[in-house]
């Protein structure tokens, strides 16, 4: 095995890349689960999204529309997740869970006659100064654009929920349905619009692992992720920027086990390829036991029903 | 203006009602999808729904029936004793996978011995294996209060992952000539699951699963566990008032449904698979969890479901080649169908009032 042949500047860099569609989901899950509502079809929104954005980008031949498509499928998925939970009151769990087995039907369906094509290329972006300076340039610098709206996404999202009236809102009624009620906050619309945020971002990050990180569409692609992006959130204690530091760690583990494998590590492929699965069951097993308790930070109301009448 | 009454009591009527009505709707709604693919939508649902079992060539799919049936009510089974109690195991597929290895190493391990015991030992090897692959979530859960839907759910890609490398490696056949995959169980009799009633598809699995239909049914009616599982999803404070371990449900409800995937994924690698190899698993593990919402958690109703299920996994491959209706389109189906399932539900806990009520 040859160490010396991984660079760490560009295993950082890669990080990046690795990082950033499990970001884009967590974030939107994060919010949703702060407004109260567990969405476990996160896997099955992002699939659909990486198969609309596939689907859009190469017939238009623009990765933007692609990822605005992917965006906008997510989020429509997402309303049939919300409509089920919010109006007719079904079991969040269940639906969730539909919504991912139907969404990994519903993209491998609509991905029948793409695959084995490239999609369009993103540029990168370079950044003044910042590409300049050692080590940081080629990390920060010189990326494909979503990298940066997903960390500007994960900033806005801590911008909105500590500072805004907004935010408040939706922490109010996630933390307690009945009392924002009593206030005349509309739960269930607050809800479907965090839900269609949540969609709308597991729809990019999607997108990304089908337009930028792979970037090919086969069936089943998202392999996991949305699920990652479940425990993410709870391994961040439903906090922007240790959902952020979460999918660092996860995007480390998978960049460096690529490595490893690249560099003829002599360990057997399968048992590499499984540990950023395993790595993520040890920090929820971490995050959820002794001092540091996660589940404590969990909205009170987390996957509970709410009905007006009752 | 449409609103909502919640009921005092679930209305009896619709808690059967619906799980057919959520079957038209979503032929209606597959039709609809069928039309849009450019097929004729009533051809291709008669295809998937009544030709395998009506149909010119439905000796042939009547056994293939039962044997797509057994995995998933044994799978479903299990799962939905732990569903009733609010125990989310979704990782039945990992447990289908680790258990279907476990009794086929065993199986292989003492090849070429002709023995009745061989078979009985790989039966218990494969539910053992599925069970302790379950017990992860389950001690994780109890020992560290660790989310075990998610914990379980990604335990079946690292059992994915284990199978691949069993299947290129530990367990690959020596005498394979270096194709990936295991020796075939059907060149080795003691270890084969054959045919109880040749031609019928009636294996052990499907007996097994059977077997689990009557046992679930007497826990859920007539023993005092099967009461607190009831207790404990339905009243979760009033059970640990009346004295339910919860420790003790969680590990027996995750132990049982993994120990019954094992055993689904033993019959199914020495019988209709016939060896491990890299694609073994076709997600009965997941479509078992709409089998155990479609049956109502219901062990009758899960052996019903089960049947559903399996005609359209049959119906699928037949209207694939009859009609050239993409494998996909299948599984999408099967997602609607726990959609409209769970959206009908609500006739179950709530009234629908029309015109202006009270405020509410």
């Amino acid at each position: 095995m040859d160490l010396s042949a991984i660079n760490p500047t560009l295993l950082v860099a890669a990080l990046m890349v690795a990082s950033t569609p499990i970001i884009l989901a967590a974030i939107g899950e994060m919010v949703v689960e702060k407004a109260g509502v567990l969405n476990l079809g996160v896997e099955g929104m992002m699939i659909v999204g990486a198969i609309c954005g596939f689907a859009i980008a190469v017939e238009t031949g623009s990765p933007f529309w692609g990822f605005a498509a992917a965006a906008l499928g997510g989020a429509v998925l997402s309303l049939l997740f919300g409509v089920l939970t919010q109006y007719f009151l079904s079991n969040q769990v269940a639906t969730g869970l539909g919504l991912t087995l139907f969404g990994l039907g519903l993209s491998a369906l609509m991905g029948q006659g793409y695959v084995g094509i490239r999609p369009p290329e993103m540029g990168k972006i370079e950044v003044p100064v910042l590409s300049d300076l050692p080590f940081f340039g080629p990390v920060l610098s010189n990326q494909d654009a979503m990298v940066y709206v997903a960390l500007l996404l994960v900033m806005a999202t801590w911008v909105v929920l500590r500072f805004t009236r907004a935010g408040l809102v939706l922490r109010a009624v996630g933390e307690n349905h009945d009392a924002a009620h009593a206030l005349g906050y509309k739960v269930v619309r607050v809800r479907m619009m965090a839900i269609f945020f949540g969609g709308a971002c597991a729809g990019l990050g999607g997108a990304y692992l089908s337009l930028i990180r792979v970037p090919q569409w086969t069936e089943g692609m998202t392999a996991g992720a949305g699920w990652i992006a479940l425990a993410i959130v709870v391994f961040g204690a439903w906090r922007p920027f240790r959902v952020l530091l979460g999918a660092y760690l996860f995007g480390g583990v998978t960049v460096l086990q690529l490595n490893l494998q690249a560099a003829g590590a002599n360990i057997p492929v399968e048992y590499l390829s499984m540990s950023p699965y395993l790595i993520t069951i040890a920090v929820l097993v971490i995050m959820s036991s002794g001092k540091a308790k996660a589940a404590l930070n969990a909205p009170a109301c987390l996957g509970r029903q709410f009905h007006a009448s009752s | 203006m449409i609103r909502l009454e919640k009921r005092p009591e679930p209305s009896k009527l619709w808690s059967w009602a619906t799980p057919p009505l959520a079957v038209i709707l979503t032929m209606i709604a597959g039709g609809l999808m069928f039309a849009a693919l450019g097929k004729d939508p009533v051809a291709a649902i008669r295809t998937i729904f009544w030709d395998p079992i009506f149909g010119e060539f439905a000796f042939y799919y009547r056994g293939q029936l039962l044997v797509k049936a057994g995995p998933l009510i044994l799978i479903a089974i299990g799962l939905s004793l732990g569903f009733r109690a609010g125990i989310w195991n979704i990782g039945a597929e990992g447990q289908y996978i680790i258990g279907a290895i476990c009794g086929a190493a065993v199986g292989l391990a003492f090849y070429p011995w002709e023995s009745f015991i061989v078979f009985p030992l790989m039966v218990i090897a494969g539910a053992i294996g599925g069970l302790l692959w379950a017990m992860i979530p389950g001690l994780l859960k109890v020992k560290f209060n660790t989310n075990e839907i998610l914990v379980s759910l990604l335990l079946v890609y690292v059992a994915e992952f284990i199978l691949a490398s069993m299947a290129l490696g530990a367990l690959r056949n020596p005498d394979g000539s270096g194709f990936p995959g295991s020796r075939n169980f059907r060149s080795y009799p003691a270890a084969f699951n054959d045919e109880i009633i040749a031609g019928t598809g009636m294996h052990w699995g499907v007996a097994a699963a059977f077997i689990a239909v009557i046992f679930a049914y007497v826990l859920l009616a007539r023993h005092q566990l099967g009461f607190q599982i009831k207790l404990a999803g339905q009243a979760p404070r009033a059970a640990r008032f009346g004295g339910v371990n919860p420790v003790r449900l969680v590990l027996f409800c995750l132990g049982i449904s993994g120990a019954l995937a094992g055993l689904a994924g033993l019959f199914e690698v020495t019988g209709p698979a016939g060896q491990i190899n890299i694609d073994f698993n076709v997600g009965y593990g997941f479509t078992a969890i709409i089998v155990a919402f479609l049956g109502r958690l219901h062990p009758v109703g899960i052996l019903l479901a089960g049947l559903l299920l399996a005609l359209t996994y049959i119906g699928g491959e037949a209207a694939q080649s009859a009609l050239g209706l993409p494998a996909a389109a299948i599984q999408a189906f099967q997602g609607m169908l726990l959609f409209f399932l769970l959206a009908v539900d609500v006739l179950t806990n709530f009234r629908v009032r029309f015109g202006a009520g009270e405020a509410a």
